[in-house]
């Protein structure tokens, strides 16, 4: 029998105490083992860092240090971008494109947006196209179509230029800033601009003539030639009808004639409106033919 | 009688869990060693190989840890001391633990000593002209009559070794047969109750479920006995340090297991007291130099008894060879002579064989199967315990018999009495079955 009085553990001894044999038990099994080598140790780094990086001295120290780090980055002069280039557009046009952009050079290529940029500067009405690229010689390079006027678009407070395809260009003050331009009257006139280009085409021979386009109803054109004269067009076939206006004009000399309108709104049925003077000639040549009948 | 079975039904319970978990450990809480073997059961992936066969079923598991240690606190193959028998136990686990890699929950146990007495018993149930089915075996099983073992005394086996069908004998299995009268022969091994308690409070203080329990004379008789002798007869000698197990089998059953309560530590300790020496100078001595039959050479042959009393006579004696089997003999006979008496009181001479193995620790000494051929018969020879995978080479002796021999009994337990379920379901269908019958014959 081992003696009861407690002594010092028999070194010669093999065997594992007690505590020893449980603990070894324990770490043999596979569950604690995971727990222990794989569990406990993730655990503890991720509960520590989260610990340390919430604290919110070290959310400001990793914020300015990342900031110092990208405020370097971006002041770096390979990425500076030091001037701008607008090509293709009119003084005027570079002068809005500028101070629409309001950009202070030198500024850093990592805080321009071209997709922003190029958006912001289509938005000006005078830019039918714009490609905005950045170049890293420190270049904005802003190519630009301008919209090409076609038309002076006359609207009861305004005037304004529009381009072939109707869309605004600019408002202009008056109408000697482009004489070469023909002019459109009327509400709607611009969302039937190209019809409008193919009739004045059309209206070549009577160019000298023609004053206006205008439109009525939103749906038909007018021209109006001088002297007050309208030659009223229909809403389909504005163009046949008005050739035929011109056929009938140089066959009978139409236009030069007492006629203040004349009515192509009807196709089978040309009509004419004469004038007073011409309207005074027709009852004195009736009244004659029915005297000389009556006689 | 059934419910004197509670523990060993747990215990078959707890091994079902075990084998669902892959690992058991194996304890051989021996006299001399205590050894331990954890062992993986994976499924049974059997070698396919053409020429391979089941390997006697041993191909199911694998040794993947095992250790030995002097055991501690043992005498006759019974705990003497708890707190050593539990350091022992302790050490001897941990070390398997550590080679396996894996901690083993569940331990198969097995001991020499505790007196087992073997009883036959027989039961006799009416099946009626039915079919046999597994309540009836559990019912007959059941039927049979309690010996009076004694208060202090627990069956620690329970197995039928015999079924008989209306004068058929010899049935192993009866179920799906036809027949009147159902008799079954059960060989009951009692143990004292007292060292088996020991035992089970030892294994539970060191952390592990008890899975099985088995007597290591069984336990050997299973790895040092080939198959056709468990078949026709033989018996097993399980020569020990404390105890010397004995088990006959017939039919691939053990019919009959008893120990004499002498051993190897004995022979040892008479070199110690014959020669005046301690007892692991001894013990080294009958290792190296130990004999049984003394021949001329050996009176020439001189063995050093070095002691450090610091008597320098009596530190430089020495001894012949001759002198140290004048020792061993007249003890191993005396073995010798009380396994044969048991033998005979068994009726071992009645078998149709009488082939016996020896095997265990001390049959290790040379000259024994000389000795046990004149003392017990001429079929005697040396067993060793079946190779089992993943056992290291220092443990293929002959003194882990009872080791290997537990592995295969984890691997493939006998059908024991507690393995069949009975009365709950059974009362209810037999009365059923007679109230239709009753309906048959008068309706």
């Amino acid at each position: 029998m081992r003696p009861l009085i407690h002594r010092r553990r028999d070194l010669n001894d093999p065997a594992p105490s007690r505590a020893a044999y449980r603990m070894t038990r324990l770490w043999l099994s596979p569950l604690f083992r995971r727990l222990v080598t794989a569990v406990m140790p993730a655990a503890l780094i991720f509960g520590g860092a989260a610990a340390w990086v919430t604290q919110p001295a070290q959310i400001d120290m990793v914020k300015t240090w990342t900031g110092d780090i990208l405020a370097s980055v971006e002041a770096r002069p390979e990425f500076q971008i030091r001037q701008m280039a607008v090509t293709g557009a009119s003084p005027v046009l570079a002068e809005a494109i500028r101070a629409r952009l309001s950009l202070e050079f030198p500024v850093s290529w990592f805080r321009l947006d071209p997709e922003l940029l190029q958006a912001s500067v289509a938005e000006l009405d005078a830019v039918a196209q714009v490609q905005v690229s950045v170049e890293l010689g420190g270049a904005l390079s802003i190519a630009v179509r301008e919209r090409e006027p076609a038309v002076i678009w006359r609207r009861p407070f305004a005037l304004e230029m529009l381009d072939a395809t109707g869309h605004r260009i600019a408002y202009i003050d008056h109408r000697d800033g482009r004489p070469d331009l023909p002019l459109v009257t009327g509400t709607g006139a611009d969302a039937a601009i190209p019809e409008a280009l193919a009739l004045i085409a059309s209206a070549e021979p009577i160019q000298d003539r023609l004053r206006a386009l205008t439109r009525r109803g939103e749906r038909r054109w007018d021209i109006m030639l001088d002297r007050d004269q309208v030659i009223r067009l229909p809403e389909t076939g504005a163009q046949q009808a008005l050739e035929r206006t011109l056929a009938i004009h140089a066959a009978l000399d139409l236009l030069n004639r007492d006629v203040p309108v004349v009515d192509m709104r009807n196709p089978g049925r040309p009509t004419v409106r004469l004038g007073p003077g011409a309207m005074d000639y027709l009852r004195l040549t009736r009244s004659f033919e029915q005297g000389l009948a009556s006689q | 009688m059934m419910d004197v079975f509670e523990t060993q039904r747990a215990m078959r319970q707890m091994r079902k869990a075990a084998m669902q978990r892959g690992v058991v450990a194996v304890l051989d809480m021996g006299t001399h060693q205590a050894t331990c073997l954890i062992l993986r059961f994976d499924g049974g992936d059997l070698p396919t190989v053409d020429g391979v066969g089941p390997m006697a079923g041993q191909s199911q598991f694998r040794v993947i840890g095992a250790a030995t240690t002097r055991a501690r606190g043992m005498r006759h193959g019974e705990i003497s001391a708890m707190q050593e028998t539990e350091r022992a136990i302790r050490t001897v686990v941990q070390a398997a633990q550590k080679m396996a890699q894996v901690r083993a929950d569940h331990a198969i146990v097995c001991f020499s000593g505790a007196n087992p007495r073997s009883y036959g018993v027989t039961g006799e149930i009416d099946v009626t002209g039915q079919e046999v089915s597994e309540s009836d075996v559990a019912a007959v099983l059941g039927s049979c009559d309690t010996p009076d073992i004694g208060g202090h005394r627990t069956i620690l086996h329970a197995q039928p070794v015999n079924f008989a069908l209306d004068y058929r004998s010899g049935l192993s299995d009866p179920r799906g047969q036809i027949g009147n009268t159902l008799t079954t022969d059960m060989h009951l091994l009692a143990v004292d109750r007292a060292v088996v308690q020991n035992i089970l409070h030892c294994v539970k203080r060191c952390d592990l479920e008890l899975a099985g329990l088995a007597s290591s004379a069984y336990a050997a008789g299973i790895s040092a006995m080939v198959e056709d002798e468990q078949k026709l007869g033989a018996a097993c000698i399980d020569m020990g340090a404390g105890t010397t197990g004995i088990s006959i089998f017939l039919r691939g059953h053990m019919i009959f297991a008893d120990t004499v309560r002498i051993g190897g530590a004995h022979v040892t300790q008479d070199i110690s007291k014959g020669l005046g020496i301690p007892l692991d100078l001894a013990e080294r001595i009958k290792t190296l130099h130990g004999g049984l039959e003394a021949t001329g050479r050996d009176d020439r042959e001189m063995i050093p008894l070095t002691g450090e009393t610091g008597d320098w006579e009596h530190d430089r004696r020495e001894i012949s060879r001759s002198e140290l089997i004048g020792i061993m003999r007249p003890r191993v006979e005396e073995i010798l002579e009380d396994v044969h008496a048991r033998l005979e009181a068994a009726g071992f001479d009645h078998l149709p064989s009488q082939k016996i193995v020896l095997t265990g620790g001390a049959s290790q000494v040379p000259g024994l199967s000389a000795l046990a051929t004149r003392m017990l018969g001429q079929q005697v020879r040396l067993g060793r315990p079946l190779r089992i995978q993943g056992m290291p080479q220092a443990a293929a002796g002959p003194g882990f018999a009872a080791t290997v021999g537990l592995c295969l009994f984890a691997a493939h337990p006998q059908d024991e009495c507690w393995d069949f379920d009975i009365e709950t379901h059974r009362y209810p269908a037999r009365s059923l079955r007679r109230a239709v019958r009753w309906f048959r014959e008068n309706w």
